[in-house]
């Protein structure tokens, strides 16, 4: 009879990764016909969980049973096979093909035609319609997706689940880019499917809508199950405190830096989209650490983009040491001292095709010409000094950088922006995929560069680190400043509470 | 002991010749061409065939210098060989002779060898920064933006040499101190001559690999190809350093196409026809890859050579030119299948 209260049981589920424990013997029960919630900060292990669930990764220890089964998925489609499907933050639809050709792909209705078969496009378009009327979705299935609203592309995404007769359905995020009336429409579906004995995990940060809609809230922090509460014991307050409530060990090297005069003020930047930033003011002072939290989606990527000369600003001005600038693009960023770590490592950060001594000089080639053509020598001094400033670990100089390890190729980047000796570096997330060993590192370089009069902006999702590591806190929430707060004074639940000021 | 350390140094001399033998494959495969070819022939390695077969590679070497970089982009120019036919006939259309009949302008002033190569070279420039421009700003992809070029030029070229009520004709009666660059040489001695064709080839190549390796502009060139994004962050001008690439390959068009109408002492409308094909295969046997970012202006040279030496080996172990054909495709294939194990392995 165990097997009949819980659709989905995931038993003592550990994972590690070099260096860190991703995962730490976590057990979550969703019941069928229920909506159960996982919280946690960025980083507190949800997404491995899932991933672990679909078969992505193999769970080091622990088992996953449904209907009191032991299964273990080898692909998505294994999955989906079994009932589960899951609803992706980022959707990846084929945008120019029709809807319902998005919605069937891969099991297309056929007929025969002697040998051959042929797909039957004329019962794909009576099954989309008729899908769609069950969940009162209004949708044209033959209209390209190109020309739907995301809300509308993740409507396609469960309705594809409810085809797949799914049931278990993970909803990731599903309402960061929906507006209010669709978030309504939304939980008008995952009531009805409750209500059909369907389990829904959804995950979320927004308290609000976890408990307006959830049964069950199972929180996460740290790679470990803090607890699974009924809903209705829950309060924004409890689970911000259950999210982050815990203790900090000596994971930060000693600050020795003291902050001087504004160096940069940045007044009222707006971008042309609606839905990123708006009239954000702050200021930056010299040798200071100033810390950038919020929930992902608080477009702090796109505010530094933007004053980098990356991104577009509608309104807002820039001023350096008492001047106002422009940065049109990034080259004229650069002239003015100011460098950025991107966040995303691969798609702007490494050349991963060429060396590490390419990679430390990309930016800085300027320095060395010497009557038109470039001083590799004095450059390979200077990647030398680079590498054994930063204790790059890597064979060679020549050595391509995609042979090395995350966090040396962080440290790599970082080099190429110190040659350039900035005054102020921009660190978007910079120890994201990086094991604990080499995050010591760096915040030890980051602490020294600020003892030595660097002013740094370290855009962080992970709580501890923003603590441990700003002067001040500036944090957003969906495009606005919400406060700015002093490091020692804050904690977390401040934190978290104006990060989500507005959901 | 004595004899631990030799076989120690013995298996590190086989890893450097095997590490050599992977990244050198193409050189190797064209020096074992040449020696087995001069094995069943052996007029094959005489003096004057290499010379012969060093003169050819010559205009085509240059074409691959313009080619090559735009690879490295992520690019590619298919209006490399249509360029070359309209700068060739340019050139040669202000270097005939004065008592030649069919001239193309009847009353055209004589003017100094180095005015028509140069206003060649401008004409190839020019298409050269229609492309860049289109690729650079109107982000065309670059195969569509050269597809539309390469035709143009054709037309254009068409145009030019189109002499009503006689149609287009060959440009011939090139004057002699023009087509004497192409086939004059430096006599060494005796018998032995090195042709200026060659010098300028060289030239060329050295240029060009100062270019690639000790400027900027090669760096930002690299880096392009290896990630555009990253290089946009990094403060590289990406629309501005495209634009110069394309110029770049269309200014060595420009001289190609001249060097090429000196050399042949005539040049058609036809000139070129899919010899920006030949460029492209040849820069990817010699290892630049058509994703960008990787190859070397030596691979660009090595992959001319294979293709040269490939045809001239054939011609002289006397198989027919349509199994010549069939041996270039072979190659293409198969140098690329090696080549990109070195990058495969790694992953």
């Amino acid at each position: 009879m165990a097997a009949k209260d819980y659709i989905l049981e995931m038993k003592g589920i550990s994972k590690s990764f070099p260096g860190v424990q991703a995962l730490d013997s976590v057990s979550i029960n969703v019941r069928p016909g229920s909506v159960h919630a996982l919280m946690g900060e960025n980083g507190a292990g949800k997404s491995t969980l899932m991933k672990c669930l679909f078969g992505i990764y193999s769970p080091d220890q622990g088992e996953i049973l449904i209907d009191g089964k032991k299964v273990s998925f080898g692909s998505a489609r294994d999955a989906l096979n079994y009932g589960l499907s899951m609803i992706h933050q980022e959707l990846l639809p084929i945008l120019y093909r029709s809807v319902m050709e998005n919605l069937w792909l891969g099991r297309f209705p056929l007929y025969n035609f002697g040998p051959l078969k042929f797909v039957n496009h004329a019962k794909m378009f009576k099954d989309t319609q008729a899908l769609f009327q069950e969940l009162k979705m209004d949708i044209d299935p033959t209209t390209w997706v190109i020309n739907l609203s995301v809300s509308k592309i993740q409507s396609i995404e469960i309705a594809k689940a409810v085809s797949h007769k799914s049931r278990i359905i993970i909803m990731d995020e599903p309402t960061s880019s929906l507006t209010e009336n669709e978030v309504d429409h939304l939980f008008e579906i995952i009531r009805k499917l409750r209500n059909e004995g369907v389990a829904i995990i959804y995950i979320s940060h927004r308290m609000e809508e976890i408990l307006k809609i959830a049964d069950e809230v199972s929180i996460m922090r740290d790679g470990r199950l803090v607890g699974t509460y009924p809903a209705k014991d829950l309060t924004t307050d409890i689970i911000i405190n259950r999210m982050v409530g815990r203790d900090m060990n000596n994971r930060f090297p000693r600050k020795e830096n003291v902050p001087g005069d504004v160096v940069l003020k940045v007044k009222d930047f707006t971008s042309p989209d609606p839905k990123s930033f708006k009239n954000v003011s702050f200021d930056l002072r010299k040798g200071e650490i100033l810390g950038v939290s919020g929930l992902v989606g608080a477009q702090r990527t796109e505010l530094m983009e933007a004053i980098f000369g990356l991104r577009p600003v509608i309104s807002g001005s820039i001023w350096l040491h008492g001047k106002e600038r422009r940065m049109r693009d990034s080259t004229e960023a650069i002239s003015e001292k100011i460098a950025l770590v991107t966040e995303d490592r691969r798609t702007t950060g490494i050349f991963q095709i060429l060396s590490v001594y390419d990679n430390i000089l990309a930016a800085n080639w300027k320095s060395y010409i010497r009557r038109f053509l470039l001083d590799l020598k004095q450059g390979e001094s200077e990647v030398k000094k680079s590498i054994d400033a930063l204790r790059i670990k890597t064979p060679s100089s020549r050595t391509l950088i995609q042979n090395l390890s995350g966090g040396n190729q962080q440290k790599t980047i970082i080099s190429r922006w110190l040659l350039m000796d900035p005054e102020i570096l921009i660190l978007d997330e910079p120890t994201r995929g990086i094991d604990v060993g080499a995050k010591y590192e760096i915040y030890t370089i980051i602490a020294d560069l600020a003892k030595r009069g660097k002013s740094i902006i370290m855009i962080s999702s992970e709580m501890p680190e923003i603590l441990g590591m700003s002067d001040r806190i500036m944090v957003m929430c969906e495009g606005r400043m919400t406060g700015i707060l002093e490091g020692k004074k804050t904690d977390q639940e401040e934190i978290m509470r104006l990060a989500t000021q507005f959901m | 002991m004595a004899n631990a350390k030799s076989l120690d140094s013995g298996i590190t001399l086989i890893k450097s010749i095997r590490e050599f033998a992977t990244k050198r494959a193409i050189l190797l495969v064209l020096i074992v061409l040449v020696l087995l070819t001069g094995v069943f022939q052996p007029n094959f390695l005489s003096w004057d065939n290499l010379i012969n077969v060093l003169m050819i590679t010559s205009v085509y070497v240059i074409i691959a210098f313009g080619e090559g970089p735009i690879l490295l982009t992520k690019g590619v120019d298919l209006s490399a060989g249509r360029t070359v036919g309209l700068t060739a006939c340019v050139a040669a259309s202000m270097l005939q002779r004065a008592d030649y009949e069919s001239r193309i302008f009847t009353n055209f002033p004589f003017m100094p060898l180095f005015v028509p190569i140069l206003i060649a070279i401008v004409v190839g420039l020019v298409v050269g920064i229609i492309n860049g421009s289109i690729v650079a700003f109107l982000k065309v992809p670059p195969f569509i933006t050269t597809l539309g070029t390469m035709v143009i030029a054709y037309g254009a070229v068409s145009l030019y040499v189109d002499r009503p009520p006689h149609g287009a004709s060959p440009i011939g009666g090139l004057r002699d101190d023009f087509t004497n660059i192409a086939n004059g040489a430096i006599p060494i001695s005796g018998t032995v001559r090195f042709p200026y064709i060659v010098i300028i080839a060289l030239v060329v190549f050295l240029l060009m690999w100062v270019l690639l390796t000790r400027t900027r502009l090669g760096k930002n060139i690299y880096a392009i190809g290896a990630n555009p994004d990253a290089a946009i962050v990094s403060g590289v001008n990406v629309n501005r350093t495209l634009i110069i690439v394309y110029i770049l390959a269309g200014a060595l068009y420009g001289l190609a196409g001249a060097l090429q109408a000196a050399r042949q002492g005539s040049a058609t409308n036809n000139l070129g026809f899919t010899w920006e094909l030949d460029a492209i295969a040849a820069c990817v046997i010699g290892g630049v890859s058509t994703t960008g970012g990787i190859g070397t202006v030596g691979g660009m040279l090595t992959g001319v050579l294979m293709l040269t030496f490939m045809n001239n080996a054939l011609v002289f172990l006397n198989v027919s030119p349509y199994w010549q054909n069939i041996f270039k495709g072979i190659i293409i294939v198969s140098a690329v299948a090696v080549d990109i194990r070195k990058y495969l392995r790694k992953r």
